[in-house]
């Protein structure tokens, strides 16, 4: 096995070590599924077929940000932060390894324990008190690439703010923002569907969206053809734009860190 | 100022066995029965491998942990039942985890200490002062904890224990991982308190220089029985520690026949005797050189690292004699 | 000095126990205001994370004007009331939820060598200024959605007001001592207890005719949330129940903050106990 498939595996382990811890969090990512189901269902009761959505679409979309929360980790952060503050960082970047490579890899072993420890009980159960809308053989399929896409792109995304912490002298402003953004642009307070006119439409455009609406308008097969297309397109072109940007980021942090004899 | 009488902690261990979700119980024995007492003004060193108890006889000490059975008294007071009263009276320093707090500096993690304990702000002024300087705090008063070096911080929690004065000082490792000049203020420090101040201290260790430099009394502790408790004499005489002159004469010659002084080994013109209790090394010496051509003369004590590993390695060699 | 090893009143305990936490609150305060900017930035940053709520409640009000039967105007009371009660007792006492942590890295056994309570010492933990930004969004919500509540401001309506926000505020006071003795127990426990704390939090930031009945009744009776605020503002909004319960209810709010906080101090010795006799 190469370094970088062992990276992932060894990740996928440690973060299944401890199955009782991630179970619990599934418990309040469960509860919080049927509290945001209830809302959307009393605004899909008053407003039918909002935003090309049926009342179904809206309880499983609630379920969906739910077991999407810890793939993605919509809250932000990553280990590596803590590296960087202790300066054990200067140890990785001396490795025979890329940086971000390395991280991107641990990072994918993290979301594929998280999606199964997390992901699968507030769908099990959100399918035993609701409706929920369940999607064919394509729109699986589908929806299995956009979430690989998803957690790219939340990687990507969280990788860049990490990497910030280079320059500032106090991070917690930058999380700060990073984690606002996250949570509203995403949909997961609201689906984007349910945004009104423009703001709905910026919102859509932005690469917040690829973490939940989109692989969710997947699943939810409102994305079919040309449509599906795109919306993997959209998350992919975010996805490389940004860890194209987070290389850059890296080797500008690697000068920093030589410039300081670091 | 303490007392331990016929003290036992049990606890019961959930251990998942093989890959299984089985779970297997095992009730551990941690301390099992022992009873000791110190004077107020003693030194009390603590000895004992890891696992051995030690831990868990200062958190009974110091009302973390409940005892499962027996009875403990420390300052009059019983520490499961009284122990934010107790914690008035003693000062308690683990020396794996530090007890201020990380973000702080020094000097505010001493002020939430005199916050929590009450101390008056005159009284803590000069108590503070008086600390400063004998544990060399000022440098790093304002540096917050997480950047201070190991002994930088094993310093500061001495202080945050001793600003309110305490009566007894119980110290759980406190010169593990400490460099040779941290550990040589620290023994300082800690024997100065004992001396002049006259605070009753108890520590638990694994660096036997911090008995023999401190302790006038040591109890060995190993699976959870106390397995030694009196002087460091004491214990170099129950581990049949002896001591031993090494003669060296000017030609390989038969045993030396000195009355009452056996000979224990013969290396060609090297001789190894043992000095039986009691014996006084310079009349025997006085008596060698007397009959022999003596080139060389050495005393040998067995040193306190091997006493100890000959009692952790079993009971039954505490009073067996050294064999050499 | 002295007079802590004399047994004092249940009065006398509680003053010391505050202002013990005032004291220790008051000293992280200071260390923490060495660094003024950072801190007002931070605040601003909290206040903007808290205020996602109410973005999320205005995008759903932008198209309808009632969720479940209620106004607007309504669901904005609750929200304040609900979130109001919940910042304070997360101020007061939301680091406890480190419980599990101070045990798992036997930091707690060093509380325990102090003559004050862990549970005063871990909850003004880290106390920052910071945390006071949580409180803008709900105040400036109650600001203005009270006076377009659109009700007969009787004197029991306006005393019911303050009164709701302090046993809403005790209410929650109690779910985070009583999350946090869980966490004596079970150890991995911190992940599903957060439905009950933040869980409960957004819970009753919606009127109950949005849950199914069951749940409603489950918040009702079991970890009684419902008297957060749901009760007492319908008896201010002057609606029906529609669990049909008997008008006492709508006042029983305080009782019901005595009856959890007592729960949770048995709770807390308990788990404490349980920790004191089996170590970590």
């Amino acid at each position: 096995m190469g370094v970088i498939p062992w990276v992932s595996w060894y990740a996928l382990r440690r973060y299944s070590a401890y199955p009782l811890g991630s179970m619990a969090e599934a418990v309040t990512n469960t509860f919080f599924g049927v509290m945001r189901a209830s809302v959307l269902l009393a605004l899909w009761h008053a407003r039918p077929g909002l935003g090309g959505y049926d009342a179904a679409d809206a309880v499983t979309f609630s379920f969906l940000t739910q077991a999407l929360i810890g793939p993605v980790q919509i809250f932000g952060g990553m280990e590596l932060g803590q590296r960087i503050r202790t300066g054990d960082v200067a140890i990785d970047l001396h490795r025979p390894v890329d940086l971000q490579a390395w991280w991107l890899a641990d990072d994918i072993g993290r979301a594929t324990s998280t999606l199964l420890l997390r992901g699968v009980p507030p769908m099990l159960v959100g399918g035993l008190l609701f409706t929920l809308h369940w999607p064919g053989p394509g729109a699986a399929a589908a929806f299995a690439v956009s979430v690989v896409l998803a957690v790219l792109l939340s990687f990507a995304l969280r990788y860049l703010v990490t990497l910030a912490m280079f320059w500032l002298h106090d991070e917690r402003g930058i999380q700060a923002v990073a984690l606002v953004l996250s949570l509203f642009l995403s949909g997961m307070i609201v689906p984007l569907v349910a945004f009104p006119g423009g703001i709905g439409d910026v919102a859509r455009a932005l690469p917040w969206s690829g973490l939940v609406q989109v692989p969710a308008d997947v699943y939810l097969g409102h994305r079919t053809g040309g449509g599906l297309a795109a919306a993997l397109g959209f998350q992919a072109a975010w996805a490389a734009g940004l860890l194209a940007a987070g290389r850059v980021l890296t080797r500008a942090a690697e000068r920093r860190l030589e410039a300081q004899g670091g | 100022m303490i007392e331990m009488t016929d003290v036992t902690k049990t606890f019961t261990l959930r251990r998942r066995t093989g890959r299984r979700l089985r779970r297997e119980r095992t009730v551990v024995r941690a301390v099992d029965g022992v009873s000791f007492s110190v004077e107020r003004g003693e030194f009390l060193g603590y000895l004992g491998p890891n696992g051995a108890g030690k831990s868990t006889t200062i958190k009974m000490l110091t009302g973390i942990l409940t005892p499962t059975s027996g009875r403990v008294r420390v300052a009059g007071l019983d520490p499961s039942r009284a122990r934010t009263a107790l914690a008035r009276r003693i000062g308690v320093v683990f020396g794996q985890r530090t007890t201020l707090w990380w973000d702080l500096p020094l000097r505010d993690s001493l002020t939430l200490v005199r916050r929590l304990y009450r101390v008056e702000e005159r009284a803590y002024r000069t108590r503070l002062d008086e600390l400063t300087a004998l544990l060399e705090l000022e440098p790093f008063l304002a540096t917050p904890v997480r950047q201070l070096s190991l002994g930088q911080r094993m310093r500061g929690d001495l202080a945050a224990a001793l600003l309110h004065d305490p009566e007894l000082l119980v110290l759980d490792e406190p010169t593990i991982g400490l460099d040779v000049v941290s550990k040589a203020t620290v023994r300082g420090f800690l024997a100065r308190l004992n001396a002049e101040r006259g605070t009753t201290i108890l520590l638990t260790t694994h660096d036997l220089g911090d008995i023999e430099r401190l302790c006038r009394r040591v109890m060995i502790i190993d699976h959870g029985r106390a397995a030694f408790d009196g002087d460091l004499g004491a214990l170099r005489r129950a581990a049949g520690a002896d001591r031993q002159l090494v003669v060296e004469l000017a030609a390989p010659a038969p045993p030396i026949d000195l009355d009452g002084v056996p000979v224990i080994t013969v290396e060609g013109p090297r001789q190894t005797l043992r000095l039986p209790d009691g014996a006084n090394a310079a009349s025997v010496v006085a008596a060698l050189a007397a009959r022999h051509e003596v080139r060389d003369i050495a005393l040998r004590e067995t040193g306190i690292e091997e006493i100890v590993a000959r009692l952790y390695r079993g009971d039954q060699e505490i009073s067996a004699p050294a064999t050499s | 000095m002295a007079s802590a090893d004399t047994a004092p009143g249940i009065a006398a305990r509680g003053t010391r126990a505050v202002s013990t936490y005032c004291l220790l609150a008051w000293t992280w305060i200071r260390a923490a205001a060495q660094y003024p900017v950072s801190i007002t930035l931070l605040a601003l940053g909290t206040a903007l994370t808290a205020g996602l709520d109410v973005a999320g409640i205005m995008v759903l009000f932008s198209r309808t004007p009632r969720i479940a039967g209620f106004s607007a105007a309504e669901v904005l009371f609750l929200y304040g009331t609900s979130a109001l009660a919940f910042s304070v007792s997360d101020i007061l006492l939301g680091t406890t939820e480190r419980l599990g942590e101070h045990v798992r890295e036997g930091t707690l056994d060093a509380l325990l060598v102090r003559p004050v309570s862990p549970l005063i010492q871990i909850a003004t933990e880290d106390f920052t200024p910071r945390r006071f930004g949580r409180i803008v969004p709900p105040v400036l919500v109650l600001a203005l959605a009270i006076p377009r509540l659109g009700v007969a401001w009787t004197p029991g309506r306006v005393a019911m007001v303050p009164l709701m926000l302090a046993s809403g505020t005790v209410i929650f006071g109690g779910v985070w001592v009583l999350c946090a003795a869980v966490q004596f127990v079970l150890l991995n426990s911190h992940g599903a207890t957060k439905a009950l704390t933040y869980g409960g939090a957004t819970l009753t930031q919606y009127p109950m005719t949005v849950f199914a009945r069951d749940f409603v009744r489950g918040v009702t009776f079991v970890v009684p949330l419902a008297f957060v605020n749901w009760e007492p503002a319908l008896y201010v909004l002057g609606r029906p129940d529609p669990l049909n319960l008997p008008g006492w209810t709508r006042f029983a709010s305080p009782v019901v903050g005595a009856v959890v906080c007592a729960v949770a101090a048995v709770a807390w010795r308990g788990g404490l106990r349980h920790y004191r006799s089996t170590g970590n």
